[in-house]
């Protein structure tokens, strides 16, 4: 009794708090996070404009039993794993590797000027990413000048995937490396310079000293990114999309959109949202348990 | 554990070798292909075509350019790309460094309920069609609301802001509150002034997000006279369909479609200049950003 006595006499004290500094937020989050998920109900129901989502027909499981059954459901649910875990397993280490690179540079200025170029492309829009793959791709675009072909690579399922992980390196590598290279230069010196002592090379340096320095960070993004496998990003994907390359790069997320938006199917498009967002948070919370087997414990 | 390991040279200058070279190559690898757009851009539209780019100044023309700027919707996309960047990163950053500074309070009552409530959001969400149902009922379609609204709390970015008032000594309000002021008086006299870092890069942070993003525009405004920069350069590069007024006076197809192929350098070129001259300037801040944000929340 006497501690909610002092709750309410905090909150009556301190109303500042509440309602100038966390209410906007509250409100924010309340509106465009909380009542969309209150909408996910439509994918239940018979979704009609003028009955509203409340008084629509219910169907129960229909939309999720019309989504597995039918041919594409693997087809796409595949795409999006492989876009992911192929992105995953070929961008993960890059970032690694230029940092354990770029802190073997004893020349301050030339790290700073190397860094400098490398985190530039991640400043650029995913529009003129895309942009820039397509003319560089195109029939008549340099790469096929320079080999004498005139192939259509966008119009090629089997190049999509290289396609869009080479280009996810090219322009994010350089950016991910800023973690690592520093806690890479907070490590402690003296270690460094003991191994020096006791004559390990470069190599074992690496593999005793600067890998077990940034282990936990490796772990925490590691955690974060496969946790994002599923929610792998729209924009790019469908920029990159050619009517050519669908049966590679039509992933859950485009074709969440084409049937909602483009074709107003919003129960079946609704369905299959959902069905996304809970693998994912199924993988987030799979991947974090295995993490902190394999680390003493230590997950999220 | 002791273990006898020779000095070997050898190794080292392996390393040196083949990592320098790896970290050469990925240089190159980035800079090429812009370096390539820039030049590619000044080019003659035939001559791009046949062979390439040049370094022969003779084929080098800025038609390119000139058809550009006289386009009327690139113009008509910097202009509101600028303005819906600018409001959401007031909005944003307004909401956000608010809500982060009860958060950073040990003793708020509450606070567990709240941070759930905040991070749920984190994790799962209403997905694409009802978000879009809420904002059509909300007559938003075709408003700047529909845009800079929905996105404007970031749960991430709170943890930021919390993340840095927690680094500064709990005695600065210690002796506010001796002198009397409220927290309000505290927040916007005392605390605001010594945080300019952290809203430099949530600022920076929201309106680079903004400027880049195409998703929410394509499918909240219908109204070409409302289309971000990047929408605009989506029909260019991505559709394949240049502004109107761009080709248009052209005759033939062939000459049609080398132009085409041209003014997509060059609207690469003219989009991506104001983000790369203040790229030098920004990008300490975005990396301070980075590092903020590796402190666990």
């Amino acid at each position: 009794m006497r501690a909610n006595v002092n709750k309410w006499k905090y909150i009556k004290n301190n109303w500042q708090l509440y309602i100038i500094f966390l209410l906007p937020a509250v409100v924010l989050t309340f509106i465009f996070k909380y009542i969309p998920m209150g909408g996910i109900l439509i994918a239940f129901k018979d979704y009609n404009a003028f009955q509203g989502i409340l008084g629509s027909e219910w169907v129960g499981l229909e939309y999720f039993k019309r989504f597995m059954s039918s041919p594409d459901f693997m087809t796409y649910l595949l795409n999006t794993l492989k876009l992911s875990l192929f992105g995953l397993a070929w961008g993960f280490p890059v970032p690694i590797i230029l940092a354990l690179i770029l802190n073997r540079i004893r020349n301050a200025g030339i790290k700073k000027n190397i860094q400098l170029m490398i985190y530039l492309p991640n400043f650029i829009s995913v529009i003129v990413l895309c942009g820039m793959v397509k003319i560089f791709l195109s029939p008549v675009g340099p790469l096929n000048h320079i080999m004498g072909t005139a192939a259509d690579f966008m119009s090629i399922p089997s190049a999509y995937r290289s396609i869009y992980i080479a280009s996810g390196i090219w322009q994010g590598a350089g950016w991910g490396s800023i973690l690592f290279t520093a806690a890479l230069s907070n490590s402690s010196q003296e270690l460094t310079e003991a191994a020096i002592v006791d004559g390990a090379n470069i190599l074992q340096q690496i593999i005793h000293v600067d890998i077990p320095s940034i282990k936990n960070i490796i772990v925490i993004q590691f955690i974060l990114q496969a946790g994002n496998i599923m929610s792998i990003g729209f924009e790019k994907a469908y920029a990159l999309q050619t009517d050519m390359n669908i049966p590679a790069s039509e992933i859950l997320a485009t074709y969440v959109y084409k049937i909602g938006l483009l074709n107003g199917d919003y129960g079946f498009s609704t369905a299959v949202g959902l069905f996304n967002s809970l693998i994912n948070v199924m993988l987030l919370l799979m991947v974090n348990k295995i993490v902190s087997k394999l680390n003493d414990g230590q997950g999220i | 554990m002791k273990q006898k390991i020779m000095i070997s040279p050898l190794t080292n200058k392996l390393f040196y070798i083949i990592g320098f070279s790896f970290l050469g190559f990925f240089t190159l690898a980035i800079l090429v292909p812009i370096v390539y757009v820039l030049i590619a851009s000044f080019m003659d539209p035939t001559v791009l075509q046949n062979q390439g780019i040049s370094l022969d100044l003779s084929s080098w023309t800025i038609t390119a350019y000139i058809r550009v700027f006289e386009n009327r919707m690139i113009w008509v996309g910097f202009r509101n790309s600028l303005f819906y960047s600018v409001s959401y990163t007031f909005i944003s950053v307004g909401v956000t460094i608010l809500a982060a500074y009860p958060m950073s309070k040990k003793d708020l009552v509450g606070k567990k309920l709240i941070n759930v409530f905040f991070v749920i959001t984190m994790f799962f969400g209403g997905g694409l069609v009802p978000t879009y149902l809420l904002i059509s009922n909300l007559n938003m379609l075709d408003t700047i609301w529909a845009i800079v609204l929905p996105n404007a709390f970031n749960v991430w970015n709170l943890i930021l802001a919390r993340t840095y008032y927690q680094s500064i000594p709990d005695e600065l309000r210690e002796a506010s509150a001796v002198d009397g002021a409220s927290e309000f008086t505290h927040f916007f006299k005392i605390l605001l002034p010594v945080c300019k870092p952290i809203i430099a890069v949530l600022a920076l942070y929201q309106f680079v997000g903004m400027w880049n993003s195409y998703f929410d525009p394509m499918i909240y405004l219908n109204n070409a006279d409302m289309q971000p920069l990047q929408l605009v350069l989506r029909s260019i590069l991505i559709q394949n369909t240049p502004e109107p007024g761009m080709i248009a006076d052209i005759a033939s197809m062939a000459e049609m479609s080398k132009l085409a192929e041209l003014l997509k350098y060059s609207t690469i070129v003219v989009s991506s200049i104001p983000l790369l001259i203040m790229y030098p300037f920004f990008h300490k801040y975005f990396e301070k950003g980075v590092m903020v944000g590796s402190v666990k929340g």
